[in-house]
């Protein structure tokens, strides 16, 4: 046996010195590269990098928007009682057809248009100048248009986060309005800020250079005050907290926020805007915080009430993950468990103790999980960025990235963090209540009592979620 | 004749109707009920709200069946739908004055 094999091996032998000597005089003779042989070489090479990108980006976008929905309408639409699953579910779509339709004439320029400090300017309105080769400002090897749909389902998600919290008692047409607004006075301009070129916030060249590597400032802290601020101008719902008001539906709930968790992956991974390793970290990074967000709040009310419950779980998912947003890209995947973790416990704390004890009605926890869990992360994210998974802030002559976090020695960076967190605060409360009261004077925002009692289903949209005898 | 009313545990529905099948019984009535007993429901943890769930889901069967059927009807929703445990439910029985077919316009206990 073992011969045979020995005279396998025999022409290889052979062979290999054989190839060597004709291969050799090709190589010689074959006249040296021309100039415009290595432009079309990196040509080949920049097309085929930006056909990887374009590709996981335009994914991202998608997986962004699957968030919206039927994510988020799905897990909110569990949450509410019966009579309002249509009337949740339409306030989140409202956002997908509304806030398309500004983005495109004016949203993305005011966002991502030069201006100034605060908000950028008009020079992409109807999205002039938006075509199909990249933005170096942003992102330079995908098209610009990928990278504007992409910012988009951000500007989309954002205002739908903050419907959990006026949920089953406000009118369709003024919530239209109200979160149409809201888009243009607090998110465009935040969104400039932290993103934005020439932002006030900008990692690169701000003034308060704010870590927010996915939106955990631009888009959990606008969002999860305002829905505060709008929970405290409503009120509370007819009969609460006396009446009972469970969820209807935990099981759409589930699937809701397992579709959020998925799409995540687009949110936070995509916000490296290529497909490069960036992307991998902060993959690794959401996935293992919504794990430990998820345990951290089941172990944290077993030890409350006594049962692991599987809206605990789903809301531990969803807290770990709004609370890594901001950190994404920025940390070590050990840093992201610790974050996961602090999100579950602060979180279910907030949810479980905090609001009954100021008595608001967030009737579906918008600021209890994204308000409370922006503002850890962006706290967490100064502690804990590290140079080494992202040299933000650049590298010194001998190739060692500059301190990004705390953790490196930058502690600066936390009152950086603390600024953008501010901001964030402040322009949302601001622009919230300015535009709670002008929608409130001029077309009232609450649905009548009766209406209330009957359902947003049958008293907004003439229709029922569930026909039983159909 | 006689009307017998069960009202059972969700859970034991297909065990009651077999041993009741089973007894001789032909024809009964089906609801799907909510209500409460002594036990008085049971409580549920939403995002640590406690809520208070008196009224729990039962299933209500409704029979009319002859006089002699009464002691094998009640002994099989007896023997099939007791766990022994609070909530299982309780039989009521009482005295029906008329049946009729509605396909034939037969009475009594033709009917049944």
């Amino acid at each position: 046996m073992r011969s045979r094999y020995k005279l396998l091996l025999l022409p290889l032998l052979l062979g290999f010195p054989a190839m060597t000597l004709a291969v050799a005089p090709a190589l010689h003779t074959s006249p040296p590269a021309t100039q415009a042989q290595i432009a079309a070489l990196e040509q080949a090479v920049q097309s085929a990098q930006s056909s990887g990108d374009n590709a996981w980006m335009l994914i991202s976008a998608a997986l962004v928007l699957l968030m919206t929905a039927p994510g988020l309408t799905l897990f909110y639409g569990g949450l509410v009682r019966r009579k309002n699953i249509l009337g949740t579910m339409m306030q989140s779509l409202a956002m997908m057809g509304l806030i398309t339709v500004l983005w495109a004439l004016v949203g993305y320029s005011l966002a991502f248009g030069h201006g100034n400090g605060f908000i950028g300017g008009f020079e992409h309105v109807f999205l002039n100048d938006v075509g199909l080769t990249p933005n170096p400002d942003y992102a330079k090897t995908i098209p610009e248009q990928t990278f504007m749909i992409y910012q988009l389902m951000f500007a989309i998600i954002t205002p739908a986060l903050i419907t959990g919290a006026f949920a089953e008692r406000v009118k369709f047409s003024s919530m239209a309005v109200f979160l149409s607004l809201w888009s243009l006075l607090v998110y465009c301009p935040m969104a400039h800020m932290v993103w934005g070129v020439g932002g006030l916030l900008n990692i690169t060249g701000g003034q308060w250079p704010v870590l927010d590597f996915a939106g955990g400032t631009v888009v959990h802290i606008t969002s999860g005050i305002a829905a505060l601020v709008t929970a405290l101008y409503l009120g509370k719902r007819i009969g609460y907290p006396q009446q009972d008001m469970p969820p209807h539906s935990m099981v759409l709930s589930f699937v809701g926020a397992g579709l959020l968790w998925f799409g995540w992956f687009g949110f936070n991974a995509g916000s490296a805007l290529n497909a490069g390793p960036l992307a991998t970290s902060a993959f690794v990074n959401t996935q293992f915080a919504a794990a430990t967000g998820a345990i951290a709040w089941v172990v944290t009310e077993w030890f409350q009430n006594g049962k692991p419950t599987a809206l605990g779980a789903i809301s531990g998912a969803v807290a770990g993950l709004a609370t890594i947003t901001q950190a994404a890209g920025f940390v070590q995947p050990m840093s992201a468990l610790l974050i996961g973790l602090i999100a579950g416990v602060v979180c279910c704390f907030m949810v479980f103790r905090v609001k009954k004890f100021f008595g608001y009605d967030d009737s579906l926890d918008a600021f209890g999980v994204h308000g409370v869990g922006g503002t850890m992360g962006a706290l967490l994210t100064g502690l804990l960025a590290s140079g080494s998974i992202n040299a933000v802030f650049g590298k010194d002559g001998a190739g060692r990235p500059y301190a990004t976090g705390a953790i490196d020695g930058n502690w600066h960076q936390v009152l950086n963090q603390a600024v953008g967190m501010g901001i964030g605060w402040s322009l949302s409360i601001v622009g919230t209540l300015t535009l709670l009261f002008l929608v409130d004077k001029t077309m009232g925002l609450r649905v009548s009592a009766t209406e209330e009692a009957a359902g947003l289903d049958l008293s907004q949209h003439g229709e029922e979620g569930y026909d039983l005898n159909s | 004749m006689l009307k017998i009313e069960a009202i059972i545990q969700p859970a034991k529905l297909d065990t009651v109707k077999e041993a009741l099948i089973e007894a001789g019984i032909e024809g009964m009535t089906i609801l799907e009920a909510r209500g409460h007993g002594r036990q008085k429901g049971h409580t549920e943890f939403y995002r640590g709200r406690e809520y208070t769930v008196d009224l729990i889901p039962k299933i209500k069967l409704e029979m009319v069946v002859n006089d002699d059927l009464k002691d094998k009807a009640v002994q099989a929703i007896l023997g099939a739908a007791r766990t022994g445990h609070i909530g299982d439910g309780k039989i009521f029985i009482s005295r029906v004055d008329e049946a009729i077919r509605i396909r034939n316009d037969e009475r009594g206990e033709a009917a049944v």
